[in-house]
This record gives structure tokens, C-alpha cells and sequence, in this order.
């Protein structure tokens, strides 16, 4: 195997430069499956990041310069973009894309793996121990998780660990919800933030007060405010170095060949069994920081975590692309804003005797799921994904 | 082909399944006529209309304690006193619009059942419920139904354990009677087209949610609707075979994205019967059933009813699958789709077939579940959909006779995990967790052919 060496960039990483490095690996496979490759996807590349960042200064600019419902809309849909949900959820998505994307295990419990690592984080900090004690607490549940459930499954065929992890994830949510474990979990009422949130605030230097830019206007610090945002955002970008840094080493590739034919790099001498459980580790590990990340702003909420969230992230996941390094980051963004902006058209648009405004929300939900399945269906590589990388069945 | 030993296996395996359900409503049956004078004589009725509402009060499902004495206060001031019956409840109808008052009277609690404080520590003996009338729309009370959260703590020193185990034995196999009703249809789409369908639980939901808007929005007969629902469902399996995956597997796309896709239609469909139905539990039929008690054991008519009907369908496909043409075409494909192509059958239609059979299936599940549990809402399929897929992998993926067994087996466990000592919460959680046991042990399944697996 020849290594390719990454070409020598300056400082900063720029997504552009991870896609062409990316590329770079594709160019490995034989001749006669690159024809529209590289430069054309490239340059939709390309035109795709402008795309991006035209429509997002424009919604910036209409945000700040106008006042109404248009320039609400767009504030809204920027600042559900920037939550800290979202990142979270963009996190275990990138989790998911190492179980799924790239190793072809089928989790349909990531949301499970979050659970228990803002479990496991939430009562450590709220029993005084100190963060990064509760932050290693919560990944150390996760991995045992993992590994419990990859023990018994991952010798057999994918539907397998399927059932079982969403089957898992389901008891979890309702241990959690025990009333008689109401002293540790707090039942279905789940942990108030306030119980855990306080070390995590102390640890921020960004003072008192309020800060606006554009159309954000947050508590420098506060419970849902800028602290929050900057580090939950911060992990998006160190867990994405780290995955990419993960996916192009020999260990990576041997991910993409246990997803595209066992019994070959069986064949090779590697011990495939031992390669899913690694995987399944980190990606249910990264569930678990996202997991934690989630918790910080609102609260432990054993129903927030249970099989919606896992199917919303299945479709972020599809949405911005499997197998990719910012097809997770995309997916959840655009996921999770695409609804709000349905969900604002359809109220503005609609009037209340038609559909009031709660109707309004439900029915942008209805849109989401449609979307999904007509993504599925049209581009079931997603938008950055590319369709080689998915013609296998799991 | 199927080979003979596995026609042995599933023939062994209907007639057990068919025995062990019919004994217990034979059993019924036999009884109910020298237990005739326990059936309750008048049961509460009222229909709420633009005239009236129906003020129900009732006590938590498992706590049906008669005799509970509840003081109403009319908004003129008058005072009724009602009483629930043997099934917790209390209905009575009120005309009079504004706040109705209802206290209920400790005194009458028997011994060991008790008021459950809430989360913040409040006893809670006081509710209240509002009466609007609109003309020309239907009285509306709000919230439709007061709940007490009493508790039975001693229920199981009142009662003696055999009699709770074969309570609980008859509610699991009613339960899974009607859990098998749409796990064999989920069972039979993984076994022809290999697809796990996750909107089979919203077919299940729609079901309950067309014979909701018929019966009550368009006052259709119950019986008519059940019927047409059928109908309707088994129509809505033929649009989406059509539609969306007939087109999808002619397009060779993964069997991993069509379960995504249909994670969204469960999506789309989920939101859209909150759109139209409400976010609110409804009833198909707001009437107190009858019950009818045999020994330990009670039940409501409606029960027995859906279990027959149930027994009887489940009969009817049992056959179809082994003696007639298409269900040995189906059988066939569910072995082998390119050798049963091969050899002349019209996979495609077989195919359609099973979709039309599972959705209509569901959707008469959906409408026996929604008689049963009093009442339907936007997520009663979502409930259920991982006790079918336990059901289905239980009895050995793809495999309609295991789908039966798994179901029943579920249905059962449901039922007593609550009875055996461990707490109600968990009782869904426990059939989980024996399928994931049963996987380590036998990954194929009950009925499952042993191969690999892996």
C-alpha cells in the first residue's frame, strides 16, 4: 500500500482542502471507475461551498438590515443553526457516520449512546466530582455500552445489531425513567441543568454581560449563551480533525474494507470482529460527548433521547452524506434549520383558519419526513456523499 | 421449495400456537353462560353531542377498584355524588356549561389502595374539568378525562398471585393475539423483499385513527368501519407498493436506504395524524363496554371480541400461507425470490400481495388495540413498533408462524412482568430484554432455520 502523504497546507485547514485530500484516496481505485471524478466533483464542490455561503450572507444580511417576517425568519433559522443542540447532535452524527458510513454497522440506537453519556456525565458532576472526571465518566459508560452490545452481535449478520441497539437504547430510556431510581436519574422528570450546569459555567472566560453580532444576542456566559456555543462548536471542529485524521490511516481503510467485503480483509489476516468493536466504541463514544454537549443548555431529559432523536439523526446523517467528513456537520444544520425555516413559511404562508401555528409545526415535521424519503430515494448518497461509497448492504 | 422437515416445524408450530389460543377463549366461551349474572347489567353510557359532555372520571389502568365515591360540584352549585365501576370508572353526563368540580372521597378507598402523592409531594383529592357548548359543534369538556393517580399498593396482598398471574396471562395473550395480527404482516414483508418496514407501526395507527373519523366524525356504523378500514389500509399497502417500493426495487437500491425511507413515511405519517386527528388521545367508541368475569379472570366484551376476531383472521392466514396457491408462491419467495422467479412466479405480484395482506393486517390491529386500550393517539403505533420487531426476531426473522409465537410470547411477558415483581414501567423494557437474551442463545429465532448467521 503506498501512502499518500497530505499536501502541505498552510494553518488552517479549509473544508475545501479536506475534500481534495479525500479525493485523493478515491484516485487509489482502478482507472475505470473515475471517469466523472475528481476535478468535476471538485468544482461542484466548489460551487456547492459557495452556494452555501452566499445563501447564508444573505440571510445574515437580511437578518440585520430589516425588520418583519422575512428578516425573522432568517434570524431564526441562522440562530437554530448555531445552537448548541445542534452541534450536538451534529457530533453523533459523526459518530454514527464511523458506525455506518464508514464501517457499515447499522446503530439504530445512537440516541442511547447520548442518554447514557449525559447520564453518566450529569450525576457525576452533580455529585461534586470534577469535569473532566464526569466527561470521562460519561464516554467510560458509553464504551462499556459498546461493548455489551457488540460482544454478542457483531459476530452476526447487520440486522442484528440493529434490533438490539435500538432495542437497548428503548430500556435505557425506560431504566432511566424509573421512578423508584428518582434519587439518582430524577425519574421522567429527568435532571434539572441546574443540578450539573454550574462547573461547566465556572469554567468560562468570557465575563458577564451580553454580546450581539448580527442576529445573535446571547448572555456571554449565561445558561444557553455564547460559552456554550463556542465550546460545543469547538468539539464539532476537534472531533471532525480527529475522524479525518482517523479515516485516512491504514485503520481507516480497513473500516471502508470490513463495510465493503468482510470475508477480503478477513482473507488479509485481520480480525474483523475486533475491527467493528473499535469502531462501534468510538462512534458510540462520540454519541456520548454528543450526548453531553446536548444536556448543557436545557436538561437531562430521558424522552428527549429516545427514537425520534435517533431517527433525526439517521437523517442528517443521509442528508449531508455517509461516508464524508462534513456530510454529518451539513446533515444536522441543514436538518434541523431547514425545519424551522418549513415551519415559518407554512405560518406566514397559511392562514390560521387553515392550519393554526402548532398545526403549522406538525405539519413542517410531515414535510421533513417527506423530504427524507424523496432524498432517499433521488440522492441516496446525500449532498456531499458520493454514490460508489454506498453501494453496499449492510 | 421448502423442504419437508421445515413444513413439519411450522404445521407442529400453528396447531400449538392455534391450541394454546383457542383453549383459553373456548374456555370463555363455555363459561360465560353459568357466569352470566356477572356480566355488569347496565353499563354508564353517554355520548357527548352538541347538547352534552361526558364527564369521565377514572383510575389508573390496572387499579379497577369499584365502588370509589366522587362528589361532583356543578357550576350552579348542585352536588352528585357518582361511584366508578368495576372498571375504575365513573362517567356522567353533564349539560350545564362551566367548571365542574370533582373531590374525591378517601373514606371509600378499600384497604390498601391509596391516593399517589405526585412528583412535588401533593396529595392530589381535587380536579376540575370545563364544559363549553358551541352551537352547532360538539360540547367540549376539558380535559376530557380526570385522572386520579391512585394506587393499589397492597394489590398484590389483596389479591392472591394466581389469580393476578391469570389475569395477567389473559390480558398478555389478548395483547399479543393483537400484536400478532401485525407482526405476521411485518414478518411477511421482511421474508419477501427483506425490508425492515418502520412505518408498519403507523399503519398500525392509522388503522385505529380511519375507524376514529368514521365512527365519529361521519357516525358509521362500528362494524361497517372496522370493515372499510380494512379496506382503506389494505389500499394504502397496494398505493405504496406501487408507488414507492415497487419503483425502489426495480431501482436495485439498498436495502438500508428503504428502511430509511421508510423511517420517513413513519415521520410524515406520525406528524400527519397530529395534524388532523390532534395531539390527544381518541376513542373510537366512547361507550362503556361490558365485562364479563370467568373465574379470576375479566375482561371486557370488547376484548373477547377483538380476541376472537383475531383468532379467527390469524386462522384464515395461517391456512392461506400453507394450503393455497399464492401463500405457497409466498412461502417460496420468502425462500428464495430468484429461484421461485425462476420457476414461474410473479414475484412482483406476490410481493404486492404481501403488502396489501400486512397493511390491512395492521390496520385491523390498530382497530381491535384501539378498542381495547380505550382509545388511539397520534404515537399508539411508535409505542408498539419494537414490541413487533421483538415478536418478529423472535420467532425467527421472516418467518410468519414464529411472528405468531414471538407475538404471543410478548404479549405474555408484557403482561406479567408487573404481576412477577418488577416495576410497571419496565414492563415493555423487559420484553426487550429477552429478545436480546434469546438472540445471544439462539440468533435464528424460534422457528428460525439454523444457518449462519453471521
Amino acid at each position: 500500500m503506498n501512502e499518500q502523504k497530505p499536501p502541505v497546507h498552510g494553518d488552517e485547514v479549509s473544508p475545501d482542502d479536506l475534500v481534495e485530500d479525500y479525493e485523493i484516496e478515491v484516485d487509489e481505485l482502478p482507472e475505470e471507475l473515475l471517469e466523472e471524478s475528481t476535478k468535476s466533483k471538485t468544482v461542484k464542490t466548489l460551487i456547492l461551498t459557495g452556494v452555501g455561503v452566499f445563501v447564508l450572507a444573505a440571510m445574515w444580511f437580511v437578518a440585520t438590515n430589516f425588520t418583519g417576517t422575512i428578516p425573522n425568519l432568517c434570524a431564526q433559522v441562522l440562530r437554530e443553526a448555531l445552537k448548541p443542540q445542534t452541534a450536538a447532535v451534529a457530533i453523533a452524527v459523526i459518530g454514527l457516520n464511523i458506525h455506518f458510513g464508514f464501517t457499515g454497522l447499522l446503530n439504530i440506537g445512537q440516541a442511547g449512546f447520548m442518554l447514557l453519556g449525559a447520564y453518566g456525565f450529569a450525576i457525576a458532576l452533580s455529585n461534586g466530582l470534577p469535569i473532566w472526571l464526569a466527561v470521562l465518566i460519561g464516554l467510560a459508560c458509553a464504551a462499556v455500552f459498546s461493548l455489551l452490545l457488540g460482544i454478542p452481535t457483531l459476530k452476526l449478520r447487520g440486522d442484528y445489531l440493529a434490533i438490539v441497539t435500538i432495542s437497548a437504547a428503548e430500556i435505557l430510556r425506560y431504566v432511566g425513567r424509573l421512578s423508584q431510581l428518582g434519587d439518582v436519574t430524577g425519574g421522567s422528570h429527568g435532571l434539572a441543568g441546574s443540578a450539573y450546569r454550574g462547573s461547566f459555567t465556572d469554567l468560562s472566560f468570557f465575563g458577564d454581560g451580553r454580546t450581539a453580532v448580527g442576529p445573535f444576542n446571547y448572555h456571554n456566559t449565561g445558561v444557553d449563551g455564547w460559552w456554550v456555543r463556542a465550546v460545543a462548536w469547538a468539539t464539532v471542529a476537534v472531533v471532525l480533525l480527529i475522524v479525518w485524521l482517523l479515516v485516512r490511516s491504514p485503520w481507516g481503510r480497513l473500516l471502508r474494507g470490513v463495510r465493503e467485503d468482510e470475508d477480503a480483509i478477513r482473507s488479509l489476516g485481520k480480525n474483523v470482529y475486533m475491527i467493528k468493536m473499535q469502531a462501534l466504541l468510538i462512534g458510540g463514544s462520540l454519541g456520548a460527548l454528543g450526548g453531553m454537549i446536548y444536556v448543557l443548555p436545557t436538561s437531562v431529559q430521558p424522552d428527549a433521547m429516545g427514537r425520534s432523536l435517533t431517527f433525526f439523526i439517521w437523517t442528517a446523517l443521509l442528508l449531508g452524506g455517509a461516508a464524508t467528513i462534513f456530510g454529518p456537520v451539513l446533515g444536522a444544520i441543514l436538518f434541523f434549520s431547514v425545519r424551522i425555516l418549513i415551519r415559518g413559511v407554512t405560518d406566514a404562508v397559511v392562514p390560521d383558519s387553515i392550519m393554526t401555528t402548532q398545526q403549522a409545526a406538525q405539519f413542517s415535521w410531515v414535510v421533513v419526513g417527506v423530504m427524507l424519503m424523496l432524498l432517499v430515494i433521488f440522492r441516496p448518497q446525500g449532498i456531499l456523499g458520493n454514490k460508489r461509497e454506498l453501494q453496499f448492504n449492510a | 421449495m421448502v423442504d419437508a422437515s421445515r413444513l413439519g416445524l411450522i404445521r407442529a408450530g400453528v396447531t400449538a400456537c392455534l391450541a394454546l389460543v383457542l383453549a383459553p377463549l373456548l374456555l370463555l366461551v363455555g363459561h360465560s353462560a353459568a357466569y352470566a349474572s356477572t356480566v355488569v347489567d347496565e353499563p354508564a353510557t353517554c355520548t357527548p353531542s352538541p347538547e352534552n359532555g361526558c364527564l369521565r372520571v377514572q383510575l389508573p389502568r390496572g387499579v379497577e377498584v369499584a365502588g370509589i365515591q366522587f362528589l361532583v360540584e356543578t357550576p350552579s352549585g348542585d352536588t352528585v355524588l357518582q361511584e366508578t365501576d368495576e372498571q375504575g370508572f365513573s362517567i356522567l353526563e353533564v349539560t350545564e356549561p362551566g367548571e365542574y368540580t370533582v373531590t374525591i372521597d378517601e373514606s371509600t378507598l378499600p384497604p390498601g389502595v391509596a391516593i399517589l402523592p405526585d412528583a412535588q409531594g401533593n396529595v392530589i383529592v381535587t380536579r376540575t374539568a370545563v364544559l363549553e357548548l358551541t352551537e352547532g359543534r360538539q360540547a367540549s369538556l376539558r380535559p376530557a378525562a380526570l385522572n386520579f393517580s391512585v394506587r393499589a399498593e397492597d394489590y398484590r396482598s389483596v389479591t392472591p398471585l394466581s389469580e393476578q398471574l391469570a389475569q395477567a396471562l389473559a390480558s398478555g395473550i389478548r395483547l399479543g393475539l393483537l400484536l400478532a395480527l401485525a407482526s405476521v404482516g411485518l414478518s411477511l414483508i421482511y421474508g419477501t423483499t427483506g425490508l425492515s418496514s418502520f412505518s408498519h407501526a403507523e399503519q398500525v395507527t392509522l388503522g385505529g385513527m380511519t375507524a376514529y373519523v368514521m365512527v365519529q366524525w361521519f357516525g358509521v356504523p362500528f362494524l361497517l368501519a372496522a370493515v372499510l378500514t380494512v379496506i382503506v389500509c389494505g389500499a394504502t399497502g397496494y398505493l405504496q407498493d406501487r408507488v414507492i417500493w415497487q419503483p425502489l426495487r426495480h431501482r436495485g437500491v439498498g436495502l438500508i436506504q428503504m428502511m430509511i425511507v421508510t423511517i420517513g413515511l413513519s415521520l410524515a405519517l406520525q406528524y400527519t395524524f397530529q395534524v388532523v386527528v390532534g395531539a390527544d388521545t381518541v376513542r373510537v367508541l366512547t361507550t362503556q363496554a361490558a365485562t364479563v368475569s370467568v373465574g379470576p379472570v375479566t375482561l371486557t366484551t370488547q376484548s373477547l371480541f377483538a380476541m376472537g376476531i383475531a383468532v379467527l383472521v390469524l386462522s384464515v392466514v395461517g391456512f392461506a400461507l400453507l394450503r393455497t396457491r399464492l401463500g405457497r408462491a409466498t412461502r417460496a419467495v420468502s425462500d428464495n425470490p430468484a429461484l421461485a422467479a425462476a420457476s414461474g412466479i410473479d414475484v412482483d405480484r406476490v410481493i404486492r400481495m404481501v403488502w396489501i395482506l400486512s397493511t390491512a393486517l395492521a390496520g385491523l390491529s390498530g382497530v381491535m388495540l384501539a378498542l381495547v386500550l380505550n382509545g388511539v393517539k397520534w404515537n399508539s403505533g411508535l409505542q408498539i413498533l419494537l414490541l413487533l420487531f421483538a415478536a418478529v426476531t423472535l420467532g425467527g426473522l421472516g418467518t410468519a408462524f414464529g411472528a405468531l409465537i414471538g407475538a404471543l410470547i410478548i404479549g405474555v411477558m408484557v403482561e406479567l412482568t408487573p404481576v412477577l415483581g418488577a416495576p410497571g414501567d419496565l414492563k415493555y423494557a423487559t420484553a426487550l430484554l429477552v429478545l436480546i437474551l434469546l438472540l445471544m442463545v439462539r440468533p435464528q429465532g424460534i422457528l428460525g432455520k439454523a444457518q449462519r448467521v453471521g
